[in-house]
């Protein structure tokens, strides 16, 4: 009995320790950012701080220096908007269209093509920028927010694919035969019968590809002008300024500002990605 | 008519098929062609054989990136493996307060790459960092000074990256326990068998598909690991950080040097053939729908 | 003219052939049964009747008109599926009339037949609810409403019994016959169950990998199988296969059963003739009667010379199923309740020698 209390304060203990490893960037982020300078210089990097000032917040969303411009992160976090919503949203009615064909509407070659696209998922993206670059430019959208926009959706869509190939592979071929029979057509039963279904793996597109979207910085920093610029490449850019003195409130200020739409979500919808991901089956 | 409603899905599908077609093998095609040219500055396209290969072997920054990619890829892997099992083991014991630890442990895969290696840049940071803060304690000698020493500094990267993917190995492994057929569990614990048995003889075997995407999920994010090592170390001190995915980039966009560029993403692409190949194959082949 | 005619249809997926060469013919009010063990290619056959699946090759006429290539949609016929495949989001009013308002029937017409129909399987109080509430027998019901507001020329039924238990399957299928002579329908009805098709059906049609092994009514199935198969499959307990050796003996054969023990077990068929000297014999279990003194015996029924030895007794109630062994395999004969019988103990057999079937031990095919 004894042993076995033991064990479990043990247990616990080694849980919660996990639990601080995971909480402390955060915690000391978010403490940092609602110091002055002057105390980061002079208290320790875990305490709290004695006095909140809200100064390093407006600096970062507002006045501090990306580069030479100094317009804080305000503009870049609209980039961000403004790429990742468009993205998102064809993505993912893109891979639903997509998934719902490879599940439901085989044709001689679709799993080879479906192999394809999944293999295309995998591939490291350093490959493919070079050429995007000069595709963006032939294309007359290098440097702008809709060719970001452009390169989300086309690396996009071997995920969202996936993810409603493998969702729409759970429902049983006879609901589309018998829709047949009844005289609907492909877009008919997609939009009368599957889409209504669609809920739980529509978040977990939607998540993931926000996820995504608005934490990449490779394509950003690779494709973007500097008036398309994403938040993240912002933000890296801030950190790195060189000019004046290093302000470490701002930078963790605009850190939170940078991750606060996808924790966001995380919090709010993070469930709802799991349960998704399992509702249909676990693997195609 | 007839032959517009027999084709809709062909239709629906052709657009992808086109970008995937041109986006993916097409540039691939493309950077591999570039890699075995003389580019520089712009691309040229008369074949030169592998010379842009030979000088990539030959450059002693690429073989620091290698290694790089060899010490953190293994340390982060295993590292992030272990955690994640022990934390999803240590979960399903029926814990008070699991959805909060769970959702505690899985946030930082939420974060992006950038704002984990701007975190971490100053936690590390010896100036006033944990360094400075454990000296403060009253241990004067303490020394944490990773992210500034060129042969320590690729710790820091694993550092950041286990703290960033863990939980979500973890999340993973939680739900494969979660899944193995709980009569299997019950018939072995009415034969008596302890839980720790129980653990490494029924339950972890049947995970083996799980142990696996957990590879290649990590191995993955491993090899295109690019923004934490911008953000944490911009592939300093020198280029004592610099991995393939930050050496590519640096030949592409400050050197200038596209055949270097497009040799080494062709390595990178070789690698993660070599490890996500197999697994696709292995995934694709043996099921079909039921 | 046929409501449904199948001529030399082939079927076949990449190199594997799926359906050899079937030819079927049904007529208007027929209730086709299409039977056989798992694999043996009737769902894909109905699949190809629905215009589901591609045919290879050949020709399907539904009311005279040749609809081969023509989408299912435009086929006049209504399916009913294994799974039940309702679509889950619609309420049980909405799957009914989702066909008519996929095809533009005015509201009114929608709402007379949805009322009808309903009435008709008593679902009337289920009409708002979603697939997801209703138990295995009201989706069933559910799924046949579909069909039936459709009033199509050819119904398809597709193992709709199967996921019933076994009580809801026998009430279900005395339902389905009365749908059937109420609506005079034309329907084509798959199955594995051998009882369900003897039951249903006015036609069957056995199927094994692929290929037709007999057409016909419920009674020239089971007294007349074409084959081993068929015999083997159609019946239960299914027909005794027997090996045994025959011999032309004045006019009449003599038919030699080996059984353990003891010399060949020897019965005569007065009227056989020509069967080669190995054959099999096939006597379906109730053809087999007790043959002890003063046993009432119909007027066929040829007693064996000797008896057997009775290794196990079954008493089912209505009847006693007694288990031998003849010509190495085990045997099985219904006798009466109350019948003498004991295990381990000799007993005297007679067989109804009219009703037996002969089979040729090479290729399985009937010999009489």
């Amino acid at each position: 009995m004894t042993t076995n209390t033991l064990l479990r304060w043990g247990l616990y203990a080694v849980l919660i320790l996990f639990a601080a490893f995971y909480l402390m960037p955060l915690f000391v982020m978010l403490t940092t950012s609602l110091k002055s300078l002057e105390e980061i210089r002079t208290g320790g990097l875990l305490s709290l701080p004695r006095e909140i000032t809200f100064a390093p917040w407006a600096e970062a969303w507002s006045t501090a220096c990306a580069g030479t411009q100094c317009e804080g992160l305000r503009p870049f976090f609209w980039n961000s908007v403004l790429m990742a919503v468009p993205a998102v949203a064809i993505s993912t009615v893109v891979g639903a269209l997509n998934g719902y064909v490879f599940a439901q509407w085989q044709f001689r070659g679709a799993n080879l093509f479906f192999a394809a696209i999944l293999f295309g998922c995998f591939i490291p993206f350093q490959v493919v920028l070079l050429p995007m670059a000069q595709a963006l430019g032939f294309l007359g959208l290098a440097g702008s927010i809709p060719g970001l926009i452009f390169v989300h959706v086309i690396y996009g869509i071997g995920f969202t694919t996936l993810f409603f190939r493998n969702y729409y592979v759970t429902i049983p071929q006879e609901l589309v035969r018998a829709a047949k029979v009844d005289g609907a057509g492909f877009f008919r039963i997609f939009f009368a019968i599957f889409l209504p279904i669609s809920l739980p793996i529509i978040t977990v597109s939607v998540i993931w590809q926000f996820t995504q979207i608005w934490n990449d910085f490779l394509f950003g920093v690779s494709f973007s002008g500097p008036g398309s610029q994403p938040v993240t490449v912002a933000l890296n850019n801030i950190v790195n300024s060189t000019t004046g003195v290093k302000a470490y409130n701002v930078d963790m200020a605009a850190a939170i500002i940078a991750a606060l739409p996808t924790l966001l979500v995380y919090v709010v919808a993070g469930k709802y990605f799991i349960r998704g991901l399992t509702a249909g089956s676990v693997k195609g | 008519m007839e032959w517009l409603e027999r084709n809709v899905p062909k239709l629906v599908l052709a657009p992808s098929f086109v970008a995937i077609l041109i986006f993916v093998y097409g540039f691939i095609a493309w950077t591999a062609w570039i890699s075995l040219t003389k580019s520089r500055l712009m691309p040229k396209y008369e074949i030169d054989g592998f010379g842009q290969f030979e000088r990539l072997f030959a450059a002693p920054r690429w073989d620091v990136a290698m290694n790089n990619l060899f010490i953190f890829g293994g340390l982060f892997i295993v590292i992030s493996m272990v955690i994640g099992l022990l934390l999803a083991i240590f979960l399903d014991q029926k814990i008070r307060a699991e959805g909060v630890l769970r959702t505690v442990y899985l946030y930082p895969m939420a974060l992006s790459l950038i704002v984990t290696g701007t975190a971490w840049k100053w936690i590390l940071n010896p100036g006033l960092g944990i360094q400075e803060t454990v000296r403060g304690w009253g241990f004067e000698s303490f020394t944490f000074d990773w992210l500034i020493k060129p042969e320590m500094a690729i710790y820091t990267v694993v550092l950041a990256a286990v703290w960033q993917a863990s939980g979500f190995v973890m999340a993973l492994f939680l739900a494969g326990l979660r899944s193995v057929d709980t009569e299997i569990i019950r018939a072995a614990q009415v034969d008596g068998i302890p839980n720790h048995r129980i653990y490494s003889a029924i339950i972890i075997p049947t995970m083996a598909p799980i142990f696996l995407s957990a590879f290649i999920v990590l191995a993955h994010l491993a090899i295109k690991a690019f923004d934490l090592v911008i953000a944490l170390t911009n592939g300093g001190p020198g280029y004592s950080t610099d991995l393939p995915a930050t050496y590519m980039y640096a030949m592409a966009f400050s050197r200038g040097d596209l055949g270097q560029a497009a040799s080494s993403a062709m390595v990178m692409m070789g690698v993660i053939f070599a490890i996500v190949v197999p697994y696709l194959y292995s995934e694709l082949r043996p099921r079909r729908d039921h | 003219m046929p409501i449904l005619e199948i001529d030399h249809l082939q079927k076949s997926y990449g190199e594997t052939q799926i359906l050899h060469d079937i030819n079927i013919s049904i007529e208007e009010g027929d209730f086709l049964v299409l039977v056989g063990p798992s694999g043996c290619g009737k769902s894909t056959l109905l699949n190809c009747i629905a215009g589901l699946e591609p045919i290879t090759g050949g020709d399907i006429s539904i009311a005279g008109r040749n609809v081969t290539g023509v989408s299912p949609k435009d086929r006049d016929i209504a399916m009913v599926f294994q799974s039940y495949a309702l679509y889950p989001t619609m309420s049980v009013a909405k799957n009914i009339t989702f066909g008519m308002k996929v095809r533009g029937v005015d509201k009114a017409t929608q709402d007379a037949k949805l009322k009808q129909v309903a009435a008709q399987l008593q679902i009337e109080q289920l009409l708002n609810r979603k697939p997801g509430q209703l138990s295995g027998g009201q989706r069933q019901r559910v799924a046949m409403g579909r069909a039936l507001v459709r009033d199509p020329r050819l119904f398809l039924f597709d193992e709709p019994l199967s996921n019933l238990d076994a009580k809801l399957r026998v009430s279900m299928r005395t339902e389905i016959k009365k749908l059937h002579q109420d609506l005079n329908a034309s329907i084509v009805y798959v199955t594995h169950d051998q009882i369900e098709a003897m039951t249903l059906a006015t036609k069957i049609v056995v199927m094994k990998g692929g290929v037709i092994q007999q057409i016909g009514t419920p009674a020239e199935i089971y007294n007349r199988p074409a084959n081993m198969f068929v015999a083997d499959f159609m019946g239960s307990p299914a027909m005794n296969l027997i090996p045994a050796r025959a011999r032309a003996d004045a006019g009449a054969t003599r038919i030699e059963i080996d059984r353990p023990g003891a010399a060949p077990l020897v019965i005569t068929d007065p009227v056989a003739r020509d069967l080669p000297a190995d054959i099999v014999l096939g006597v379906r279990p109730e053809d087999i009667h007790e043959a002890t003194e003063g046993a009432h015996l119909p007027g066929n029924a040829r007693r064996a010379d000797g008896d057997v030895l009775i290794d196990i007794v079954e008493p089912a109630g209505a009847d006693t199923f007694a288990v031998t062994q003849l010509g190495g395999k085990p045997v099985t004969a219904r006798l009466r309740a109350e019948s003498p019988v004991q295990a381990r103990q000799p007993f005297p057999l007679a067989f109804d020698l009219s009703k037996v079937s002969y089979f040729s031990p090479k290729d399985g095919q009937r010999l009489n």
